[in-house]
């Protein structure tokens, strides 16, 4: 790039500045740090954070964690017909159906639930985030294409979607992911579209036209950045809803097949048998899966205030 | 108004093409393909190919998806592998069930959830909108399978209050017109039989209606917060209006607009949710059928299900737009 | 174009004041913050039939005044102090239903924005005839021929039709137009238009102006007028009050104060305004700064960080007392330690130009 090109760059930061939504980059730095300034003072944040972080960990370490064998079935000898093991030395929580120490299976599975919820969701993202740039930055045709293969997409209800896929796939983990990844996919693709059909029109694009810019410095230096944040908030929302839909798939039997690949949401439908005897096996789970789909939603939506330009000051 | 109706039905048209390519494309591309989908799994060889040249399976592709298509047309999915029956006679069987729980559970969500979150706003900061807060954010991180269970076994298996399964205690022995059990009771004026159905959808009804009514708490509070805050209220209140005109012509008439956009959303999630909650009380209607079906592969039934609901979530999101042009003046003249 | 059929002895021309601010304070309160006062001490009076500009900034508080006056502020966290009396009677501290009551009917206001003060999802008549419906005693068959006699009062062509139509509909002079007539339905004795014109076309702006004017001359309304723009002060207000960080810092008739500026923010404003008369290439000077660097009163002039005649003693403030606001000369009022001065003989004094 030549000065000429360097000054034009600079001038079009400066617009991109004064429109009010600075992108993440060179310019964005006082943007970022005030909504992490805002973040940090706001308590529903902190909570969401924090929970969502000791899961983080828990999952990062579970082997180390674990006070057992989430797998052995130590107590096998005592469990009977309408009889499971409660808590006792060694096992805080108690043993499941077939004698697995609970909290260890807990521990352990916090791995495969997050593991299922994060992939899927950043499968969503990058491919919801291409067809939506694709269509966004194009438009005409290709964006009628697109657009019209994700309304096809949205037509089929989010689970049956789920469901198709997981049929068709076989029952893996791999599977679980994909049908989940599919469900988000056009979320992303029309919020992409969406904001950077918004800003096409905008003074600050208009005006970097104006000046000769090239369009895919302008789609990816400028109208993308901007898009991230809301992007970014419904990615953490999203994380939570993969969470909870991949318990569902389990529950109807399209999960992780692997038995020794401990998951909440097996571990859940497994111990629906036995609620009226020792709903703790099905609590416990749950609860799992509550608190951290919770957790990301906490995250999301007070990200969404910090970033969002209409709560700010 | 009218053109604005047909030209959304005639961007129906390629959405509905495009489903029945995608789903005619699943049912091909499934182990097995369409041949053990209506045999079964334990179809032997001979049977499959006797199958596939009698319904010219080894024709060109196009050829099989113009098929397709044209019995589609005629509502003809063909039969159920597990009851050799046809796939469009047990779906009408079904429907209305899962036609009566949606509804009782939408009624529900709309009729706690609009007030709740309009109180939550109109006491801002009060406990009761920290709580419906809190509770809100706590109703979508719940699976609905599980709230299910929680409450059947709560209420019907601890406490015995309601009925825990099915659409109608088996005892009761009542005539069926529409298969609509609400409704074919109050026709032939069995009272005790429509009451009956009745207090069947309602702990299914709810664990249904947790997600669209923690939803629509939290939109309609939000939306009361913006709205309350526009110009246009300033306006009616400079005006020296009542308290309760200003509330009811310029607070909560635009505060629904938004809300109403979410209910339409809402049918897919309810007939998503219709697939775990009728599999745990043992409903009977479409999302029963369905967990069945994933259990025996059984999957002409699940191809038909999945393409018929999909067109009926797209027709309710249809009827929503054109509710909401009646609603909002702006959209109506676009 | 004339408002109602007023008999002329009906039009109150006593003199006696419509509405008398004393002393009008407005603190805001947030939690965790420190407590913002908008309006300080703000007095001025309004007779039948005379138009009193508010004049400044955006953020000095005239807006705040307005509403305060309105009672429109919200009531949690804003705290009102002063006295407001709409003929005589006192408005700060009145229950919200006697406020309700004097809203619309005795006092009404215009608001800036006409698209966003105007409820999208309802016709055009329904809020018409709503203000006359609830302080009328009119059927709705009344109340939508007399709404249709308003809106053609305004200058509204085809209200029969533009009756039934919604704001989205309307041009923004018409919605502007709209909201006029339903602030002047119930012929109230106090009009408030808050920057009425500033969100329309030049050409619509005059229009809306010469239509304030012709309805206050012919009804005696009396109207206070909030706006930032010295042009729409020159065409309309009898009396004007300048107004920096909450406090009225000049007070005087429009043609003396055009013609000689004494508080230098004033005439910095006048200074700032491009004129056709003037010296071609004839630069501007535009006030330094913004709106936002004041200091305290209590610490001095509000104004002084930006003003170009500022001295020492405007910055250091003796112990708690703030600049007063003095008399000076007949019908006049400044709060400032050091003008601008003029010759004595009046011919020669347009330092900052006459009204336009």
């Amino acid at each position: 790039m030549t000065a000429i090109g360097d000054v034009r760059r600079r001038r079009i930061d400066e617009l991109a500045a004064r429109a009010g939504q600075v992108p993440e980059g060179e310019g964005g730095v006082s943007l970022t740090k005030s909504a992490f300034r805002r973040l940090r003072r706001n308590p529903v944040a902190i909570t969401g954070a924090v929970i969502v972080v000791v899961f983080l960990v828990v999952a990062a370490f579970a082997p180390l964690l674990a006070p057992r064998d989430p797998l052995a079935q130590t107590l096998l000898g005592e469990i009977r017909p309408g009889f499971i093991p409660g808590a006792r030395e060694g096992f805080p929580l108690g043993a499941d159906e077939l004698g697995r120490d609970l909290l260890s299976r807990l521990i352990v599975g916090s791995r495969q639930s997050l593991l299922i919820g994060v992939v899927s969701t950043v499968l969503g993202v990058v491919v919801g985030m291409a067809l939506g740039v694709l269509a966004g930055a194009f438009g005409g045709w290709v964006d009628t294409v697109v657009m019209r293969f994700i309304d096809i997409i949205l037509s089929i209800p989010s689970l049956l979607m789920a469901i198709s896929i997981s049929v068709l796939l076989g029952q893996n983990q791999w599977s679980l992911v994909i049908a989940i990844a599919v469900t988000q996919v056009p979320v992303f693709a029309r919020l992409l579209r969406g904001s950077m059909l918004a800003q096409r029109g905008s003074d600050y694009v208009l005006a970097s036209q104006a000046l000769g810019i090239k369009r895919s410095r302008i789609v990816f230096g400028h109208v993308l950045p901007n898009s991230l944040s809301p992007l970014i908030v419904q990615a953490t929302l999203s994380l939570a809803t993969a969470i909870i839909e991949a318990a569902a798939l389990s529950f109807l039997g399209l999960g992780d097949p692997d038995l020794a690949r401990p998951e909440w949401g097996a571990m859940l439908s497994n111990a629906q048998d036995f609620l009226s005897v020792r709903p703790e096996l099905a609590i416990y789970p749950a609860l799992c899966i509550i608190v951290v789909a919770l957790g990301f939603t906490l995250l999301g939506e007070s990200l969404r205030e910090a970033l969002d330009p209409k709560f700010r000051r | 108004m009218l053109r604005f109706v047909v030209r959304r039905l005639l961007q129906l048209i390629p959405i509905l093409l495009g489903l029945s390519v995608l789903l005619f494309a699943w049912l091909r591309a499934l182990p097995g393909g369409p041949a053990q989908a209506a045999l079964g799994e334990r179809a032997t060889p001979e049977a499959i190919a006797r199958y596939n040249e009698l319904f010219g399976l080894d024709q060109p592709l196009y050829v099989q998806y113009l098929r397709f298509l044209g019995r589609a047309v005629q509502l003809d999915f063909g039969n159920s592998a597990r009851t050799g029956r046809p796939v469009t006679e047990e779906f009408l069987e079904r429907m209305p069930g899962t036609i009566e729980l949606t509804l009782f559970a939408m009624v529900f969500a709309i009729g706690v959830g609009i007030p709740l979150g309009y109180l939550a706003a109109r006491r801002h900061g009060s406990w009761l909108d920290s709580a419906s807060v809190i509770g809100s954010l706590l109703g979508v991180a719940i699976p609905v399978f599980f709230l299910a269970y929680l409450l059947r076994l709560l209420f019907a298996v601890e406490l015995g209050w309601l009925p825990g399964s099915g659409r109608q205690e088996v005892r009761i022995d009542a005539t069926r017109i529409t298969n609509f059990y609400v409704l074919d009771g109050l026709l032939t004026r069995e009272w005790d039989a429509a009451w009956d159905a009745f207090t069947h959808l309602v702990l299914p009804g709810i664990a249904l209606g947790t997600i669209p009514l923690a939803i629509i708490v939290r939109i309609t509070r939000a939306s009361v917060l913006d709205v309350v805050n526009e110009d246009y209220v300033r306006t009616a209140n400079a005006k020296g209006l009542a308290t309760s005109t200003v509330r009811r012509r310029h607070v909560i008439r635009n505060a629904l607009l938004p809300v109403a956009t979410t209910i339409g959303l809402q049918t897919g999630l309810l007939l998503s949710g219709a697939v775990l909650t009728e599999s745990v009380f043992a409903f009977g209607g479409v999302g029963s059928a369905i967990f069945d079906a994933i259990f025996a592969r059984d999957f002409a039934v699940l191809q038909g299900f999945i393409l018929i609901l999909a067109v009926v979530y797209v027709l309710v999101n249809l009827l929503v737009d054109i509710s909401y042009g009646l609603l909002d003046p702006r959209v109506r003249v676009r | 174009m004339i408002i109602e059929d007023v008999p002329p002895d009906a039009v109150d021309r006593s003199g006696r004041p419509v509405l008398e601010v004393d002393e009008l304070t407005v603190t805001f309160r947030r939690r965790g913050e420190q407590p913002m006062r908008a309006v300080d001490g703000v007095s001025f009076a309004v007779a039948p039939g005379e138009t009193v500009g508010l004049v400044g900034e955006s953020g000095c508080g005239k807006s705040v005044t307005s509403l305060a006056v309105m009672g429109l502020l919200p009531r949690r966290g804003v705290q009102v102090g002063g006295s407001v009396r709409l003929d005589g009677r006192e408005l700060v501290g009145a229950p919200d239903r006697a406020l309700r009551e004097l809203r619309g009917a005795d006092m009404a206001m215009v608001f800036q924005d006409p698209l966003s003060s105007l409820n999208p999802t309802v016709p055009i008549g329904t809020q018409v005839t709503e203000v006359l419906l609830e302080h009328r005693d009119l059927s709705r068959k009344d109340a939508t021929a007399q709404a249709t006699d308003l809106l053609d009062r305004v200058g509204i062509p085809d209200p029969a039709r533009r009756l039934k139509e919604y704001p989205h509909q309307l041009s923004g002079g018409m919605r502007q137009r709209a909201l006029i007539a339903m602030a002047l339905a119930c012929r109230p004795r106090l009009l408030i238009a808050d920057e009425p014109t500033t969100a329309l076309d030049v050409t619509i702006q005059a229009q809306i102006l010469e239509l304030l004017r012709e309805l206050v001359v012919d009804s005696g309304t009396a109207l206070v007028m909030i706006t930032h723009d010295l042009g729409v002060v020159a065409g309309l207000c009898d009396r004007v009050h300048v107004m920096y960080s909450g406090k009225i810092i000049e007070s005087a008739d429009r043609h003396e104060l055009f013609a000689r500026p004494r508080q230098p923010y004033t005439g910095g404003l006048l200074a700032s305004v491009p004129r056709l008369d003037g010296v071609r290439g004839a630069p501007l000077h535009p006030i330094r700064g913004s709106a936002r660097d004041v200091i305290p009163w209590a610490e001095g002039c509000a104004f002084a960080p930006r003003c170009d005649h500022a001295q020492d003693d405007c910055l250091t403030e003796v112990a708690g007392s703030t600049v007063p606001l003095e008399y000076d000369g007949p019908g006049r009022e400044l709060r400032c330690r050091h003008p601008l001065e003029y010759p004595r003989s009046p011919a020669g004094a347009t330092a900052a130009g006459a009204a336009r």
